[in-house]
C-alpha cells in the first residue's frame, strides 16, 4: 500500500510565499458576487432586527412558553462551529499532528467569526436589546443584581473569554506571516502589515518566545473551549425542564460542537482549494485525514445521542419520556429524523476512500452534516418548550419570517467576515507550511540529516551522545 | 562594547549552523556564542543545539496571570455578590461557591491568556526598528546570522562566512 504524502516536500519556500500572497490579490468576479450576496443577507437581518426592535418580540413568534426559538438554536449552532479552530489548531498542535498546518489558519478564523456571530443572538433574543449589559457582574450600585447562579451569566463570562482568547491565538499565530506580507506589500497594505507584524524579524529570540506563547495559548484554549460548550449546555441542563435535565448534556454538546466544526472545515477546505487553487497545500491526503477525524467524532456524537435516549427511556421521569416520544413522532418528527439520518447515517460516506477523495460528494456531505447539527440544536430547544410540564401550555411554534431573516443574515455576516479575512490575511500559514516541508524533506533525506547532525556537533543518528 | 554588527545570509540551515558552530568553537578570537543572533523564516527545532540554551520567561508571567485571575476573580465576584445583602436570599448563600468556581475558572484563563500575550509582546524583542541589516530574504527562504563584534574582527569573520558559502554580507556600525 502506497501512503500518499500530505504535501509535496520538494515545493520551494519561495513558491509557498508567492502562492499564498497571490490568493490575497485582486479578487475575482465570483468573490465579488459572493461578497454582495453576503451583504444582502446581512441587510435582510438588519431590516428584520429593526422591525423587531420597534414592534417587540411579537412578530418573531416568541412568546411563553417558546421564549428562545431559533435565536438560541442558532446561538448554540454558532458556538459549536467555533470549536473547529480549537480542535485543529490547539489539540492537533499539542499532539504534533503536522498535517494540520496548511488548514488550521482558516479554522482559527472560523472560530473567531463564529463567536462574533453567536454573540448577537442572546442579545437579539432579549427583545429589549438595550438591557444586554445586565449580565455584566459589576457591583450592583444601580440595582441590576445579576444572578450569578444562572448559567446565562456564566455564558457571558465564558464566551467573552473564549472570544478574546481565540482572537489572540489567531493573531499571535499570524505574526510571522504578517511580516512576510509586510515585506512583499506596497502602499497602505505595507503600513497595515508593518503595524500588525509588530516589528517581527524572525530572530531566534522571537521564535523561541513565539513557540512558548503559542503552546501556552493552545494549552489554555482547549479547557476553555470545553468549558464554553459545557456552560452553554448548562443553560439547558441546569433547569428542571423535561428533556434538558440530563447529565450527559455537556459532553453531548462538546461532541456536537466538534462535529459541526469539522464539517464546516471540510466545506471551507473545498471552497478555498477550488477558488484559490490551493491543491498543493490542501491536498487529498489532508482531506482524507480531516474526513476520518470527522467520522470518528460523528460516531461519538451518535453514541452520546443513544445514551441520552436510553437514559430518558429507562428513567422514571414520565415528562422527559413524553418529550422524547414527541420528538420522534410529534410535529417536529421530520426534523428529528432528518437530524438522525444526516448526523448518524450520512457520515458513513466518510468511511469510504473513493467518496472521501471526491470533492463534490464531500462538499454535499459536509453541508448535510451541518444541516443535521443545526436541526440538532432546534430539537434541543423547541420540543421541550413545546411540551413542558403544563399541558395547557402545549404549543407548537414555527419560526416567523423575522426569525428566519435574522438567522439567514447571520450566515451572511459570517460569510462576509470570512471573505474579508481571506483577502486581507493569509488563509494558509506560510511559515508553518515551510516548516512542514522542511521536516518532511529532512525525514526522507537521511544523508542530509546525518550531515546536518555532524555539523551541529550532535552525535550521529543512532549513536549514543558523549 | 562591540562596535560593529555583521550579517551573513545563507542559503540553508546547514551552512548557517556550520558558521555559527565555528564561531562557537572560537574560530574568530574574541567572539562568543552570545554575540550571535540567528534570523530564519521558520522556527528551527535544533536551533538551541547550536546557539545553546537561551531563556524564555513567558511561562512565569502566565503563572502569575493565572494566579491573579484566580484571586482577583473570586474577590471581584464576592465583592459584587456581597452588595446583594439588601436582597432576601431565601436561605441560599450570599457568595455561592459552586457557581463561583465556574466563573473563577473562566477568569483564571482570561487573565492567564492576556498576561501570556503581553509577556510575549514585551519580552520577545518586538517593536524594534528593523535597521539596515534586515533583509526581506529572511522572510522568504534565507537564513541570516548576525554577529556583534569589534572592527579588528571583521575580516576574520568575513572569511569564515565565505568558507561557508555566504550569499551576502551586510555590515553596520553600532551607535
Amino acid at each position: 500500500m502506497v501512503i500518499e504524502k500530505d504535501i509535496n516536500e520538494q515545493i520551494k519556500w519561495a513558491q509557498i510565499n508567492s502562492d499564498v500572497l497571490r490568493s490575497m490579490e485582486n479578487p475575482r468576479k465570483a468573490y465579488w458576487i459572493t461578497f454582495f450576496v453576503c451583504i444582502a443577507m446581512v441587510a435582510c437581518a438588519v431590516v428584520a432586527e429593526i422591525y423587531q426592535y420597534r414592534t417587540g418580540l411579537g412578530p418573531s413568534n416568541l412568546n411563553n412558553p417558546h421564549m428562545w426559538g431559533m435565536y438560541i438554536s442558532t446561538f448554540v449552532f454558532w458556538i459549536g462551529m467555533s470549536h473547529s479552530g480549537t480542535l485543529l489548531s490547539a489539540i492537533l498542535h499539542i499532539i504534533h499532528a503536522d498535517w494540520r498546518k496548511p488548514i488550521y489558519r482558516f479554522a482559527e478564523a472560523m472560530t473567531t467569526f463564529s463567536l462574533m456571530t453567536a454573540g448577537f443572538f442572546p442579545i437579539i433574543h432579549l427583545g429589549r436589546v438595550w438591557n444586554f449589559y445586565w449580565v455584566v457582574p459589576y457591583v450592583s450600585a444601580r440595582g441590576v443584581w445579576p444572578n450569578f447562579r444562572s448559567p446565562l451569566s456564566w455564558d457571558a463570562f465564558a464566551i467573552s473569554t473564549y472570544l478574546s482568547a481565540s482572537m489572540l491565538f489567531l493573531f499571535i499565530g499570524m505574526i510571522p506571516d504578517l511580516a512576510i506580507c509586510r515585506d512583499n506589500a506596497r502602499g497602505f497594505r505595507k503600513k497595515l502589515y508593518g503595524a500588525l507584524s509588530l516589528g517581527w524579524v524572525g530572530s531566534d529570540k522571537q521564535w523561541r518566545h513565539f513557540r512558548k506563547t503559542y503552546l501556552l495559548m493552545a494549552c489554555f484554549l482547549i479547557p476553555l473551549a470545553v468549558s464554553v460548550h459545557s456552560i452553554v449546555s448548562s443553560d439547558f441542563a441546569m433547569s428542571i425542564m423535561p428533556g434538558w435535565h440530563v447529565t450527559s448534556f455537556p459532553p453531548y454538546f462538546v461532541a456536537g460542537a466538534l462535529y459541526s466544526g469539522c464539517a464546516a472545515i471540510i466545506t471551507l477546505f473545498i471552497m478555498l482549494r477550488y477558488f484559490f487553487r490551493f491543491e498543493e497545500y490542501m491536498t487529498l491526503a489532508i482531506m482524507e485525514k480531516t474526513c476520518k477525524l470527522t467520522f470518528a467524532i460523528a460516531m461519538v456524537w451518535t453514541y452520546l445521542n443513544l445514551i441520552e435516549f436510553a437514559a430518558t427511556w429507562y428513567g422514571h421521569d414520565v415528562y422527559s419520556k413524553e418529550v422524547l416520544i414527541a420528538k420522534a413522532t410529534g410535529p417536529y418528527a421530520w426534523i428529528f429524523w432528518t437530524m438522525i439520518f444526516c448526523g448518524s447515517v450520512v457520515p458513513f460516506a466518510l468511511a469510504f476512500q473513493k467518496l472521501r477523495r471526491h470533492m463534490p460528494t464531500m462538499f454535499v456531505v459536509s453541508l448535510l452534516l451541518n444541516l443535521s447539527m443545526y436541526f440538532e440544536r432546534w430539537m434541543i430547544v423547541a420540543p421541550t418548550l413545546s411540551m413542558a410540564m403544563e399541558p395547557h401550555q402545549f404549543y407548537i411554534m414555527y419560526a416567523s419570517v423575522v426569525q428566519w431573516a435574522i438567522v439567514f443574515g447571520s450566515f451572511g455576516w459570517f460569510g462576509l467576515l470570512f471573505l474579508v479575512f481571506v483577502k486581507v490575511f493569509p488563509s494558509v500559514s506560510m511559515y508553518e507550511v515551510k516548516e512542514m516541508v522542511f521536516h518532511r524533506r529532512r525525514l526522507i533525506n537521511e544523508e542530509a540529516a546525518a550531515k546536518f547532525h555532524r555539523r551541529s556537533g550532535d552525535p550521529q543518528p543512532g549513536a549514543q551522545p558523549a | 562594547m562591540k562596535t560593529h554588527r555583521v550579517k551573513g545570509l545563507f542559503n540553508n540551515f546547514e551552512e548557517a549552523f556550520a558558521a555559527v558552530s565555528d564561531v562557537r568553537h572560537s574560530k574568530v578570537p574574541g567572539i562568543g556564542i552570545d554575540d550571535v543572533t540567528l534570523n530564519s523564516p521558520i522556527e528551527h527545532p535544533e536551533v538551541e543545539e547550536v546557539l545553546g540554551d537561551r531563556p524564555a520567561h513567558i511561562p512565569k508571567f502566565t503563572l502569575g496571570g493565572a494566579t491573579f485571575g484566580l484571586v482577583f476573580g473570586f474577590l471581584f465576584l464576592a465583592a459584587a455578590q456581597a452588595s446583594f445583602l439588601v436582597q432576601p436570599q431565601g436561605g441560599k448563600p450570599v457568595i455561592p461557591l459552586p457557581s463561583n468556581f465556574v466563573l473563577v475558572y473562566e477568569m483564571l484563563i482570561f487573565f492567564a491568556v492576556w498576561t501570556t500575550f503581553f509577556a510575549f509582546l514585551f519580552t520577545s524583542g518586538l517593536f524594534q526598528r528593523r535597521g539596515n541589516l534586515y533583509s526581506e530574504k529572511v522572510s522568504l527562504d534565507q537564513i541570516g546570522v548576525i554577529v556583534e563584534l569589534n572592527k579588528d574582527q571583521l575580516e576574520p569573520l568575513r572569511k569564515l562566512f565565505q568558507q561557508h558559502k555566504v550569499l551576502e554580507i551586510r555590515e553596520e556600525e553600532i551607535r
